[in-house]
Formats: C-alpha cells, sequence, structure tokens
C-alpha cells in the first residue's frame, strides 16, 4: 500500500511582530478644531483686538491716535462712575455671600440628613427657573405695598420702598444667591466628596471637634473649588443686570444703575470710543482680579495637590 | 454629652433606647433638617407661587394683588383690597388665562416660538461645534494645545460686558445686526461648552483609544465611534447648560436685537408686567415648562455637568 501524499505544511511567509500604534498625525486631529477656533477668532479675539485699537484714537474716520485719552474721559464720566461703583458693590456683598452660604448648604446635604436628594433637587430648582418668569412674584414681594413690608410691619418695622431705596441692592442680592447658590452648592458637594475618607477617620481618632476637622482637612481640600466659586460667582454677579432690568426696567433706582445699563444707553449713542474704552478697563480689571485669586489660591492650597 | 441626657424628658429615653443613647445626635439631625426644610421653602417659594397664581381668576389675582399692579386696579368695578395677600391656592381653579394666551393672543406665542428659533440652533450648533474641538483638543498633543486652552479658559471667564461690543461690531460688519444670526452665530461659539467637553473627553481612558486606534480606526471613526459615545452624558449636560443660560437671556437682544417683533419672550415678558397680570401668570408659567422639564429629566446630567466645570485647570 502507498502511503497518501501529506499536504505540505503551510509555511508562514510573513514576520510575526508586535502590534503598532499608527504614527501620530497631528494635523488630522487638530484639523476638527477648526471651526470652533475660526469662530472663537472671528467673533471674539480679532474684534477684541480692534477695540483696543479703537479705545486709543479719536473716532473711526480720522483715526488719530490720542493715547489714553478716552480713558481719562470714561473715568470723568459719572454714569460710568456710578455704574462701576454699584458693580463693585453688588459684587463685594453677593460674592462672599454666594460662596459661604452655599459651602454651608453643601456641608448640610453632606450631613445625611433624611431626603437628602430631594433636598438637592430643591436646591438647584432656581437655577432652571427663568428670571423673567418669577419676576412677577418677586414684585409682589418686595413693592411699597408689597408681602415683605407687610411682614415687616408686624414686628413695627416701617415701611420700605425696596426697589427705589438704597435697601433696593439688598434685594438684588437676595434674587442672585436664590438664583446661584444652587450651582455653586454642587460644586462644593463634589469637592466634598474627594476629601479622603481615611484622612477625616484618622482625624476623628484624635479630636471629636467638627470645627477642627472642617477647617484643617476640609476647608483644605476644598481651595481649589473655593477659588472657582469665587471666579464664577464674579462672573455671574455680571449678569445681575438680567434681574435687575427685568424688575426696574430700563432706568433703574441710581443704586441699582450697573455697568450693562451704562453699556445699553453708550449703544444708544454709538460711542464707539467710550464703550471699546469700557470693555477693555472691564477686561484688564476682570484678568487682574482673576489673577490675584489665582495667586491667593497658590500660596494657601499647594500643599494637598498632587 | 452627660449633661445634655439629663436635661432630656424623662419619659422620652425610657420609651425609645435608641434616643437615651444618640439623643444629642438626633437632636442634631432634627435642627439641621427643620433648617435645610426652611431654605427648600424658601427656594421653591417663587416658582411654587408663579405657578398656582396662574391659575387664578383675574378678580381674584386683582383682590390679592390690587395695590401693586397698577392695571388691575384701574379696571373698576372689581373690588381692590388695601392689603396684600400672597396666596398659594387659588379659590377657584381656572384656565382662562391658558386660553387666551394660546388661543386669542398670538403675540405671546410668536415671542415663545422666537425664543424656541433663538435657542435651539444655538444649542445644537454648540454641541456640534463644541464636540469637534474638544475631541481634537483631546487628541491633539502638540505645542499650542496649552495655549489655545489656556484661550478658551480667559475668554471663558470674562464677563458677557467685555464680549458684546466686539459682538456688535462684527454683526454691524457682516450686517447681520438686528437679525437673528446676531445672537446665533457668537452664541454657537462660546468657549464655555468647548471647556467642558474638553474636560470630559480627557476622562476617556486612553486603553479604549489605542484599541481602536490599532484596530485600524481613522481619525473620524474614532471621533464618532468611540468618543461621542463615552460623552453622551456630557453632551446632554452641555446642552442643558447652555440651554438655561441662553432661555434666559436678555442683553443680548436688547443691543444686538432692537427690533421687538424678534425678541425672545425673555425680554418681552418683563413688559406685560403691567398690562394683564392674570395672562403675565400664565405666559411665565408657560416660559418656565421646557427648562423645567428638561431639569426634571435630567437633573443628574446637570449635576455631573456643573461638577466637571469645577475646576479651571485642565
Amino acid at each position: 500500500m502507498k502511503m497518501p501524499n501529506l499536504p505540505k505544511k503551510p509555511q508562514l511567509n510573513f514576520k510575526l511582530r508586535k502590534p503598532q500604534l499608527p504614527p501620530k498625525k497631528h494635523w488630522r486631529s487638530i484639523a476638527m478644531l477648526w471651526p470652533s477656533l475660526f469662530g472663537v477668532l472671528v467673533f471674539f479675539v480679532l474684534p477684541f483686538v480692534v477695540i483696543l485699537y479703537y479705545s486709543l484714537i479719536n473716532n473711526t474716520t480720522q483715526r488719530q491716535f490720542v493715547g489714553l485719552q478716552n480713558f481719562v474721559r470714561l473715568f470723568n464720566n459719572g454714569a460710568f462712575l456710578i455704574a462701576a461703583k454699584n458693580t463693585l458693590l453688588f459684587s463685594l456683598i453677593a460674592v462672599p455671600l454666594a460662596v459661604v452660604l452655599a459651602l454651608g448648604l453643601a456641608l448640610l446635604l453632606e450631613a445625611n440628613i433624611p431626603a437628602k436628594s430631594q433636598f438637592r433637587t430643591f436646591f438647584l430648582s432656581p437655577m432652571m427657573v427663568p428670571v423673567a418668569s418669577v419676576v412677577l412674584i418677586w414684585q409682589v414681594i418686595f413693592h411699597y405695598n408689597g408681602v415683605m413690608n407687610k411682614f415687616l410691619s408686624a414686628f413695627g418695622v416701617q415701611a420700605i420702598d425696596w426697589l427705589k431705596s438704597d435697601y433696593c441692592l439688598l434685594v438684588i442680592v437676595v434674587l442672585f444667591l436664590w438664583k446661584n447658590l444652587g450651582y455653586n452648592m454642587i460644586l462644593f458637594m463634589a469637592s466634598l466628596a474627594n476629601v479622603p475618607k481615611e484622612l477625616m477617620e484618622v482625624a476623628s481618632l484624635d479630636t471629636n471637634s467638627r470645627w477642627y476637622k472642617f477647617v484643617h482637612i476640609q476647608l483644605r481640600y476644598l481651595s481649589p473649588t473655593i477659588l472657582f466659586v469665587t471666579i464664577l460667582s464674579l462672573i455671574n454677579s455680571f449678569k445681575v443686570f438680567r434681574e435687575v432690568f427685568l424688575l426696574t426696567g430700563k432706568y433703574p433706582y441710581d443704586g441699582l444703575y450697573m455697568l450693562q445699563h451704562f453699556m445699553n444707553n453708550t449703544f444708544v449713542n454709538l460711542d464707539y470710543q467710550k464703550l471699546s474704552a469700557a470693555a477693555v478697563v472691564m477686561g484688564i480689571v476682570m484678568t487682574i482680579i482673576i489673577a490675584i485669586l489665582f495667586i491667593i489660591e497658590g500660596r494657601f492650597g499647594k500643599d494637598v495637590e498632587g | 454629652m452627660n449633661r445634655f441626657k439629663e436635661r432630656l424628658p424623662r419619659g422620652l429615653g425610657q420609651r425609645f433606647p435608641a434616643f437615651a443613647k444618640h439623643g444629642r445626635k438626633y437632636a442634631l439631625m432634627t435642627l439641621l433638617t427643620l433648617l435645610a426644610g426652611f431654605f427648600a421653602v424658601l427656594f421653591l417659594l417663587p416658582t411654587v407661587l408663579t405657578i398656582t397664581n396662574s391659575f387664578m381668576s383675574e378678580s381674584e389675582l386683582s383682590a390679592n394683588y390690587g395695590k401693586i399692579f397698577s392695571s388691575l386696579a384701574g379696571s373698576g368695578s372689581t373690588y381692590v383690597a388695601d392689603t396684600v395677600n400672597l396666596k398659594f391656592i387659588p379659590d377657584m381653579v381656572t384656565f382662562k388665562q391658558y386660553w387666551t394666551v394660546l388661543l386669542q393672543s398670538p403675540e405671546y406665542l410668536f415671542k415663545f416660538w422666537n425664543s424656541v428659533i433663538l435657542v435651539v440652533p444655538i444649542v445644537l450648533g454648540q454641541l456640534a461645534v463644541a464636540a469637534l474641538a474638544s475631541y481634537s483638543l483631546m487628541r491633539y498633543r502638540g505645542r499650542f494645545r496649552d495655549v489655545i486652552f489656556f484661550m478658551y479658559v480667559i475668554l471663558m471667564l470674562m464677563p458677557y460686558q467685555v464680549m458684546l461690543v466686539p459682538n456688535y461690531l462684527v454683526a454691524e460688519w457682516t450686517h447681520l445686526l438686528n437679525t437673528r444670526w446676531s445672537i446665533i452665530l457668537p452664541g454657537i461659539f462660546t468657549p464655555f461648552s468647548v471647556f467642558l467637553l474638553t474636560k470630559f473627553m480627557r476622562r476617556i481612558p486612553k486603553a479604549l483609544i489605542e484599541a481602536a486606534l490599532l484596530d485600524g480606526a481613522t481619525e473620524w471613526q474614532l471621533f464618532t465611534k468611540v468618543c461621542l459615545p463615552q460623552c453622551r452624558s456630557a453632551l446632554y449636560s452641555v446642552a442643558i447648560l447652555s440651554f438655561i443660560d441662553y432661555w434666559n437671556m436678555v442683553e443680548q437682544p436688547i443691543i444686538l436685537l432692537p427690533n421687538e417683533t424678534l425678541q425672545p419672550l425673555s425680554v418681552y415678558l418683563s413688559t406685560i408686567n403691567s398690562g394683564e397680570v392674570g395672562v403675565a401668570f400664565a405666559v411665565a408659567t408657560i416660559y418656565m415648562i421646557p427648562s423645567l422639564l428638561l431639569f426634571l429629566h435630567g437633573e443628574e446630567y446637570l449635576v455631573e455637568g456643573i461638577t466637571h466645570s469645577g475646576s479651571v485647570k485642565g
């Protein structure tokens, strides 16, 4: 008997090699950035450069450089000074309150009270309600004949015209807090959850003082969040014009005349030089404030990062 | 601790041993819960009142708030109370205001439509642009990455008033002033959504991306088949956050869209306050509905979105 021819053993004619990632091609991924980058450059960055230029010339037809004259004119403008003062005063009152109270709410919810998630929903809800919708109720509350005065009169307090007296800033602060505390609270809750549990437990062995643990451990870990919440509240405090406008219209009481009102009125005259100078000043001031906040945070929270 | 136990009523500790043991803790918890409840009532009050008051009849409203809204007092025959009553539950539920808004006076619906037609393109456009940009900010590791990202952060942190003049200038140059595009186009390129989505994209495990690349995925496939599905909840939270912001807008329409027939309801609502109050309450409630629905449906996404916006550093 003849043995059948066995098939030839197949020959591997390629070398096995480790799989390799394709070479990185930066330009392919950066191509997808272009729509956004183009938009940002065209709508924000380049016009801002033009505005820098506008703030240094006398008018858009003659285009002569006048140095800092526009800025001098701006700082001699009564309306701008009032608006800047009011906005600054408002931010100085509202921002620290927004940070502290939001931290308080976050700690309250962290304390394992019952119905925690429902409370979170309640505290967050004002954020989702359009300001324009609840403005009617705010008017009912803070009108001269309104609910607040009725309530206070029970304690013998003289009626106050909330929106047309120096108390107006207080009303807007309340509105601001109502709207923004929820957002800040969520940020603080996330950051409280990031504090290492072991550290808190170890500390519990040493001390029974809740206050000690809060100041020496939690606050340290919270410091980047405190910085961010401060910046965020600062930005939002510039947005408070919405509430003021919806409550009191285009021409509010003097104490509520905000920078946005100033911008609106200057837009009516189309005084480009003044507008540009105001925008540049605000941009610079904002940059300085943010830089200072970063430096403070860098000093305070350095030892817990990384 | 001991001192506190002594102060407790005697029967309570005997009846509930747990209370005797943890008495102080319970007392503290009750106190904290009451505090939270108090704040919750304060936070919910304006919203709830707006909704319930929208079901009150015009005469009931004028009986309650006649002193405040002058238009009501002027309507003659109705009874105007001397004091203001803050009322939660209407005496008689009526849908008359809604009937008026929805069927008899179409101007409110037009304004509502204006809001929709401004906000929806902005949100969708933002998602598209920001998804592409954040993907490439995640993939691209070249020299300029940090510079570009820093630029977005700085722009994000600028108050709107700084960017208003640039927006106005561009709108004027392109002859888009007083059209919807003057608000939509800058809205689409808002740096905030790029910033937020980039932070989500960077959390995609590197192994996943490398595995896809080994299987021969192109950049586009990597983007659409791997990264986008991973970021689905992130896209949703960006959408919610930018929706609220633009649904609320007031500054932009006043400056860039002086044409009142095109203005959104958020601006218009403040002007009808002095008019028919009952209708104003109804319109206000209708205006709340889309954002409240989004909130109830996507609260988890919203919280996640806020959480990740929480630090400026990359």
